[in-house]
């Protein structure tokens, strides 16, 4: 890649934050050069983005329902599926899942919900509800 | 709170808040490349990041189908994380200290011991925890490495080597990504060296690199090196054009390459730029002529990125074959290139 070619396309991906990217310049060297990203990035971590988001609103709905309970909903909001959350909250996958059901979650102790709050960086007051 | 607005602006760019205190930050393509040469040049080495990414063989490929990031398999363009700073523990003689801690307290405690002493310390974090990284980029990513050079009241001061200038962190942030769980969980790893044998590179270093890369591109087991690529190719020529899993698969591929730590192209960038200071160090002209050859081979692996996320975002037909046809292209190219490579530093 030359030095020209450099992509400043502006990602929105990057949130206006420049990447560096080594690139050949006029004498044959390669440099570090700041980049603003390009498509074909913007478009792949726009696509994980957006599917992390539709997990959240259907979640989102499903709590609404009555079906799920506002773990699952969060669960999600904070990029996380049920491995990696009972990897950071401790529980067994299968408890997680299970404290996915609203009657399930309802009868959690303090103690319990403080390990989801704490791995999911919200206060146990917010855990209870939707946002 | 809604899941868009869950992800705080980024951070505040903070350039002139504090004199660095000597230290000198340097944007970097790559976190850990870019981590470990500024922490050796700050003691006194003259490391570059491609050359620190060169001399720890840092170049590599693998696809491990058996290990799952949110149901897709791994692909990397790299060595494990980690392998660069101990890659470069033998040619220069170093001895570092690698700390892990139990919990928050005592690695927070340790750092600040560490950090009032005056010493630059390098750590291991998640990426999903740094508020002063853009939203978008903020994934479940465990092994992310930043150096920290001073505390500011509650803020640590923090080079960043992916970010263009020094930034701050809130202590408990810092807490929360330094001990993040899940997948390469970095149990606050610290590291800053203790003793330093050698302060410069010489030839037989060099070569001794570009032999272990060309070894490993080349070795005979087939989720590695150029074999790796063609079993990759070999998933994808079996994907279905129409299934949704398809165009998932190809977005991850194209993740793992262009964006977890720089990706595949932006690797393949900086082995280009260790080469031309090979080339000098080793007194071999000849490598300058591998540089330009493997800047192509780059430029062939961002061609291969566009043509997926172009099919990932419904602008061409979703053509899993046609992607496997541009891999096994470029598995050859670089099996020739190293090949090539091999015979020259033997």
């Amino acid at each position: 890649m030359d030095l020209d070619a450099v992509p400043q396309e502006g990602n929105t991906t990057l949130g206006g934050h420049r990447k560096a990217v080594y690139a050949r310049n006029a004498q044959g060297r390669l440099v570090l050069a700041p980049s603003r990203g390009w498509e074909a990035e913007e478009i792949v971590t726009s696509h994980a983005v957006d599917t992390l988001m539709a997990q959240a609103r259907a979640a989102r709905a499903r709590v609404e329902a009555g079906l799920s309970s506002p773990l699952e909903y969060w669960m999600y909001a904070c990029r996380m599926d049920v491995a990696l959350l009972a990897q950071t909250s401790g529980f067994w996958q299968w408890r997680v899942r299970r404290h996915l059901r609203p009657a399930a979650f309802q009868s959690l102790s303090a103690t319990q919900l403080g390990r989801y709050a704490s791995a999911l960086g919200l206060s146990v007051d917010a855990l209870r509800r939707l946002p | 709170m809604t899941a868009d607005t869950l992800f705080s602006p980024p951070g505040r760019v903070d350039a002139a808040a504090r004199p660095t205190g000597g230290f000198e930050h340097r944007h970097a393509a790559h976190c850990e490349s870019g981590a470990i040469s500024g922490l050796l040049r700050h003691h006194g080495v003259p490391m570059t990041e491609s050359l620190a990414f060169g001399l720890s063989s840092a170049l590599a490929f693998a696809y491990l189908p058996f290990i799952k990031l949110s149901g897709l398999p791994l692909i990397s363009f790299r060595m494990p994380p980690r392998a660069i700073i101990k890659g470069l523990m033998g040619p220069l003689s170093a001895r570092f200290r690698f700390e892990t801690f139990r919990t928050p307290e005592a690695g927070q405690a340790q750092l600040d011991a560490l950090l009032a002493g005056g010493q630059v310390v390098g750590l291991q974090t998640s990426v999903y925890w740094l508020p002063y990284f853009p939203p978008d980029m903020r994934f479940h990513f465990n092994a992310h490495n930043l150096l920290v050079y001073g505390k500011d009241g509650d803020d640590y001061l923090i080079s960043d080597p992916v970010f263009e200038e020094p930034v701050r962190c809130a202590s408990a942030d810092l807490a929360r990504a330094r001990f993040a769980k899940g997948v390469l969980a970095p149990k606050g790893l610290m590291y800053y060296p203790r003793a330093i044998g050698r302060r410069s590179v010489d030839a037989a270093m060099v070569r001794k690199a570009l032999r272990k890369t060309a070894r490993t591109m080349l070795a005979p087991v087939p989720i590695a090196g150029v074999r790796g690529m063609r079993l990759l190719a070999g998933k994808l020529d079996r994907l279905p054009p129409g299934d949704p899993h398809s165009v998932a698969f190809i977005g991850h591929m194209v993740r793992m390459q262009e964006e977890i730590g720089t990706g595949g192209a932006g690797f393949r960038f900086i082995y280009a730029a260790f080469l031309q200071e090979a080339a000098a160090i080793a007194g071999l002209p000849a490598l300058e002529r591998f540089s330009e050859r493997f800047v192509a081979i780059g430029d062939g692996w961002r061609s291969l990125a566009l043509k997926a996320a172009r099919m990932v975002k419904g602008r061409e037909a979703v053509n899993p074959e046609a992607v496997a046809g541009k891999l096994r292209h470029q598995a050859d190219q670089e099996e020739a290139f190293f090949r090539d490579l091999k015979a020259l530093v033997r």
